[in-house]
């Protein structure tokens, strides 16, 4: 499974890294030989195997649904790029 | 007071509690041990004052009687993977600059709350991908050690190198790490000390900054297993923050080191021979086995059929929780932002600009292995040779008790030495990783030198939540070493 750079750059795109040319060519053989290399997998037989889906088997706990934390507005924005009036300030989406 | 650094954490821990020195003392012994050692690059930030502060309150709690235990007043460094209250926490990547956490990751709280003293944050590999330190943003850590008659700088190890090498430097008694798919042990052999990663669950991974959630594991460093069992029942205990922190008590893990491994079965997985491996390790593998024996252990040969698989199998997982975990990053409400056309535009030119090369990679091959199509022959499949390698594991633990293999397929390497080519890097934990992908405990046990004179050791992987046995094997391991080594100081400044 090749990958080209069409599809190099629709994975960028899904990963949200803009990418240039020079990088296209670049990601494309290098993930190739990555994957080139993970398909040794396919020499496993795994017909009869459920995948693992959890690591130390242990029921998920459960809680009571109600709020335990809250009132950090301020705790929330303190890090981002941009704010105002208590929200986080992004580019305009709609025209 | 230059002395007080040369003691290990238990040997603190003794000297406190016989009043011998100050946490105070201790505290500024390891400041200036870290003021000095600049030039590794392991300490990017330095709390110097909060060190002093948290050793004062040490100290006033000592002199009403009401000392908090084992940890109080021991100076530590917190891999930069933890997120610590009002202290830039950024995973050593350019993305989270500046940012600082309102909130204390679980295990650092656990730590304070035992009366630990906060020395700095050590630096990693970005996002803890690596296994040099090399890809940290903020440039690589030099390790303590040197080939003996080559200057050259050596790299300690990844992701956790920064830890690492502050502990094999004497500064701070023990570090925190993160070990994702090697990142404890390994670095833990470049730089000739123990680490230990517990079993998944044992600790909380509330407050780490993710970035394979089903892999992730936080552990400690120590000069010996013991100082590493002190600090990692400090950190350890069940969190509710965490749903996979797993709720039942914790040991007491210094007291199970009783270095008596009579009758004690050690396998010895015939797998863990990789080609090309030197016969340095393959000799160390071969007297480990021997004084495991001569301490009347019961040497049992068995076999892990897919160890083979397993980086590849991480090179799937590892990469596709990693694309999901890092799509928060994306310059609204922390970190870098880089303004594009729209909101989208934005995204992708503060991901392009905030990620470093080996992030990117591991996004895209992590976005590639998840999208529609591939789903099934990556994923799926690497999720059931997870399977195959955990149940590997449970048919060996079956005969035996825990399992005795080389900790890395070599001794450190140079800066730039292993760059090029991300598989040749990757193989560098392939010892580690089958371990990491069965959630299982493992620890490394420095034992000797190689003849260039860097450190060399051997890893003991146990059962689920068996880190007692784990430890006590290492424990007998290191006395039956004798290993001593340390660095010449040759950075102090």
């Amino acid at each position: 499974m090749a990958l080209d750079d069409k599809t190099v750059r629709k994975i960028a795109r899904l990963a949200r890294i803009e990418v240039t040319e020079p990088e296209v060519a670049h990601y494309a053989k290098e993930l190739n030989h990555i994957l080139g290399w993970i398909e040794q997998l396919n020499e496993v037989d795994t017909k009869e195997v459920a995948p693992m889906t959890r690591v130390v088997d242990v029921k998920l706990p459960r809680r009571p649904d109600i709020v335990t934390d809250g009132d950090k507005q301020a705790d929330i924005l303190a890090n981002a790029p941009a704010t105002a009036a208590g929200y986080f300030v992004v580019p305009k989406v709609v025209e | 007071m230059a002395d007080l650094v040369d003691l290990d954490l238990a040997a603190a821990r003794d000297g406190l509690a016989n009043k011998a020195f100050s946490a105070a003392e201790l505290a500024s012994a390891h400041i200036k041990a870290m003021e000095a050692a600049r030039n590794l690059n392991a300490i990017i930030v330095e709390t110097p004052e909060r060190a002093l502060a948290d050793a004062k309150a040490a100290d006033a709690r000592r002199a009403k009687g009401a000392s908090l235990g084992a940890m109080d007043g021991i100076p530590v460094t917190i891999k930069d993977l933890f997120c610590t209250r009002g202290i830039e926490s950024r995973a050593c990547s350019k993305i989270l600059a500046g940012f600082k956490p309102p909130y204390e990751s679980t295990v650092t709280a656990n730590l304070w709350k035992a009366g630990a003293v906060m020395l700095g944050k050590t630096n990693m590999d970005e996002f803890a991908m690596g296994s040099s330190n090399e890809t940290s943003a903020l440039g690589p850590v030099v390790s303590p050690w040197r080939r003996r008659g080559d200057n050259r700088p050596l790299v300690p190890g990844g992701s956790s190198g920064g830890s690492a090498a502050a502990v094999a430097a004497g500064i701070g008694l023990g570090a925190t790490g993160s070990d994702t798919g090697g990142s404890i042990r390994q670095p833990a052999a470049f730089c000739g000390i123990v680490g230990i990663k517990p079993t998944y669950g044992r600790c909380s991974r509330w407050g780490m900054i993710a970035f394979a959630s089903s892999l992730d594991q936080a552990g400690s460093f120590g000069r010996t297993v013991r100082d590493a069992a002190i600090m990692l029942g400090a950190m350890a205990g069940h969190d509710p923050l965490d749903s996979t922190s797993v709720d039942r008590p914790v040991p007491d893990y210094e007291a199970a080191l009783t270095g008596n491994v009579k009758g004690l079965r050690v396998g010895i997985p015939n797998e863990y021979r990789v080609p090309g491996m030197p016969a340095a390790i393959e000799e160390l593998w071969q007297q480990g086995i021997a004084w495991f024996k001569a301490l009347g252990a019961e040497i049992v040969d068995i076999s892990l059929p897919h160890t083979k698989y397993a980086l590849p199998t991480y090179y799937v997982i590892a990469p596709a929780e990693a694309s999901s975990n890092l799509a928060r990053y994306d310059g609204v409400r922390y970190g870098l932002r880089v303004d594009g056309e729209g909101v989208i535009g934005t995204y992708e030119k503060t991901r392009a600009a905030g990620f470093g090369a080996e992030v990117k990679r591991r996004i895209m091959i992590g976005t590639y292995v998840l999208s529609a199509g591939y789903y099934d022959a990556y994923y799926l499949k690497a999720q059931q040779v997870r399977a195959l390698i955990a149940r590997d594991f449970a048919q060996a633990y079956e005969k035996v008790d825990v399992i005795l293999t080389p900790t890395t397929p070599s001794a450190a390497f140079a800066h730039g030495e292993i760059a090029g080519d991300p598989v040749a890097m990757y193989l560098n934990d392939v010892f580690a990783v089958p371990a990491s992908l069965a959630g299982l405990p493992g620890i490394h046990v420095p034992t000797g030198l190689t003849s260039e004179g860097t450190p060399l050791g051997l890893q003991i992987l146990g059962r689920t939540f068996d880190e007692p046995t784990v430890l006590n094997a290492a424990h007998a391991l290191e006395r039956a070493a004798q290993y001593t080594a340390r660095p010449d100081s040759w950075w102090r400044q």
